[in-house]
């Protein structure tokens, strides 16, 4: 073999650099994540099964027995409950993301696209990106069963949107903690259950299903600071779900759940986006 | 002037393993380096240097004339990287993946189809353009792969251990494409363990080994550092190896090596035929019979185990355990 031609003319252009290219290549790769969402439908298609059977199983099994501000008709219960599992439903978009990345670590993907002229955390985005969209398609398919079993809101049609908004931005916060473990486990089994664990407690000391008024002190501390319960209460508090005077907490997230609920996911946000981020420059299999 | 691909220094160690031990490369623009060496030895690690995907802990690299610690994004724009597992994403058809990979180069969506559409035809994938790469066999899998590298027309590839679990066919096939690319002008460096592949692609080999460059040259060179030629004898029955192994010891220059389970023992000798017609004497007076009997010229694989005093396969086993 002898050195032949000059050079192939390189055909990549120069690239626009700045945020033009952070969204394009943001939105190249959440493209890719939704044609890949599109051929493994079980995977959508369970992530809406388990909500919906713990909507089913909560407001009927416990319904009749769970006490809301002394109220304890199945009805006042499972107009409380639902925000909780609403809330619930979108963080397990943790697990997906963790387990994506993985999965894309593993296969040598992420070195691809790490060899490739991209914007930095274009990988990362994409893929919570595309998370937010089946999260928020799983949430429209709980909230239509919500209202079959009897869920219904008592405010405007901006406070409701207002408060599913805020849920899908606790949703789209809570997959960059699972990009975060996604890229820090070897295989992907492993970010689904690390992904899933520190879920359930977090979860359930919360105000998600039972009041938290009926807590030990330490307990409800907790739970009256969790930044889910930020987000469940606000839910609440916009679908015009506390039951006939209810009384909120003194705590300062449960008067203002709100801001609370904005203030704890901005700061998820941008705590673990800049952690995924630099854990992702210096990513290998 | 320094080659497209230049190193000095390469340091990277991973704990108290040093992965890369002070490596030096210079590859000429438009020629082939194989990186020949064992699992472990530290190739994919100088692959993964050089494509900016790995900061080394000390030393300089210089793709296709820009600095890749400083200027990592204006390298990756120049290169291809074809890994050690075909890095497509198998929920996307054929078509699908070499787009994306267009568009995150920062083609427009338009050029990045026309690209993918010219490489799915040239990497023979045009009929399973539109099914996903689940279903593609590996060697669909990694003609795409290396499609996906080359959508940029990279003036400088790279390609880690291209050809490891293809069977033959799939194997000469992928040669040729290579062959081909480099023939068109791209500078390659190849990494593999098979000696045969980098006597068949490569200009220039360095051998490496825990780390370190243990010798450069081409292919000839190394051969001739090697010494010359050897005998090598297949005798008939495994009781007579012993018997053999002592009348070769007779016409060697050096050690004799045995490989029980061929019962093939080999010698390095000089004296050409003249010597091969005395040791067949030598043999029949004894009474042992053979099998085959040949007088080489030193194969890659001599050269390896004249090197490191182990074999490559060997070796690769030890590390896989």
């Amino acid at each position: 073999m002898t050195p032949a031609s000059p050079a192939p003319q390189l055909a990549a252009p120069r690239p626009r650099g700045g945020i033009v290219q952070g969204v394009n290549d943001s939105l190249v790769i959440a493209q890719r994540n939704l044609i890949r969402m599109s051929r493994i439908p079980e995977v959508i298609i369970f992530g809406v099964i388990q909500p919906v059977m713990f909507v089913v199983l909560f407001s009927y099994v416990f319904g009749g027995s769970i006490s809301v501000d002394g109220n304890t008709s199945p009805a006042a219960y499972r107009e409380f409950l639902m925000a909780g599992i609403f809330a619930q439903t979108v963080t397990f978009a943790t697990a997906g993301a963790g387990a994506g990345i993985a999965d894309d670590m593993h296969k040598g993907l992420i070195d691809r696209f790490r060899s490739l002229p991209m914007a930095r955390g274009a990988v990362l985005t994409g893929r919570t990106l595309a998370d937010l969209v089946q999260t928020t398609l799983t949430l429209v398919v709980l909230a239509v069963v919500a209202l079959l079993v009897g869920w219904r809101t008592h405010t405007s049609a901006g406070e409701v949107l207002g408060g599913f908004a805020l849920l899908l931005l606790l949703g789209y916060a809570f997959s960059w903690i699972g990009a975060l473990i996604g890229l820090s486990v070897r295989t992907p089994e492993a970010a689904t259950s690390g992904g899933l664990i520190w879920l359930f407690p977090l979860t359930f000391i919360s105000n998600a299903f039972v009041p938290s008024e009926n807590m030990p002190t330490f307990l409800r501390t907790i739970a009256e600071w969790n930044p889910f319960s930020a987000t469940v209460q606000a839910a609440r508090q916009l679908f015009g779900n506390f039951p006939p005077g209810y009384e909120a907490p003194a705590a300062w997230p449960m008067q203002h759940p709100v801001t609370a609920s904005i203030l704890w996911s901005v700061l998820i946000i941008l705590v673990f986006r800049t952690l995924s981020v630099r854990k992702y420059r210096s990513a290998s299999a | 002037m320094p080659g497209a691909i230049y190193a000095e220094g390469l340091v990277k160690t991973f704990g108290e393993v040093r992965a890369l031990d002070g490596v030096d490369l210079d590859v000429p623009e438009g020629t082939v380096l194989g990186l020949l060496g064992p699992n472990g030895a530290g190739k994919t690690t100088a692959v993964r240097v050089l494509t900016t995907l790995l900061r080394p802990d000390s030393g300089t690299a210089v793709v296709a004339g820009i600095d890749v610690l400083k200027h990592p994004n204006e390298v990756r724009r120049a290169i291809g990287l074809s890994g050690q597992f075909a890095a497509v994403d198998e929920y996307l058809t054929g078509r699908e993946n070499l787009r994306m990979v267009g568009r995150l180069y920062q083609m427009t969506g338009k050029a990045a189809k026309a690209r993918a559409d010219e490489l799915l035809e040239r990497f023979n994938l045009a009929d399973a353009a539109d099914r996903t790469a689940k279903t593609y066999s590996g060697g669909m899998r990694r003609r795409l792969d290396l499609a996906a590298a080359l959508v940029v027309r990279p003036p400088v590839m790279f390609m880690d251990e291209p050809t490891t679990g293809l069977d033959p066919r799939n194997r000469q096939q992928l040669w040729d494409v290579i062959q081909e690319l480099v023939a068109g002008g791209t500078t390659l460096l190849l990494t593999t363990q098979y000696l045969e592949e980098a006597d068949h692609l490569a200009h220039d080999i360095c051998v490496v080994d825990q780390g370190k460059v243990i010798a450069r040259g081409t292919s000839d060179q190394l051969k001739a550092q090697t010494g010359g030629e050897r005998v090598e004898v297949v005798v008939h029955e495994r009781e007579h190896m012993n018997g053999a192994r002592a009348v070769l010891a007779g016409f060697g220059k050096g050690e004799t090596t045995v490989e029980q389970h061929t019962r093939k023992l080999t010698v390095p000798v000089s004296g050409g035929a003249k010597l091969l017609a005395e040791v067949i004497r030598e043999l029949d007076s004894r009474g042992i019979d053979i099998d085959d009997i040949a007088l080489r010229r030193p194969t890659l694989d001599d050269v390896f185990i004249s090197l490191t005093g182990h074999a490559a396969a060997l070796n690769d086993e030890e590390v896989q355990k």
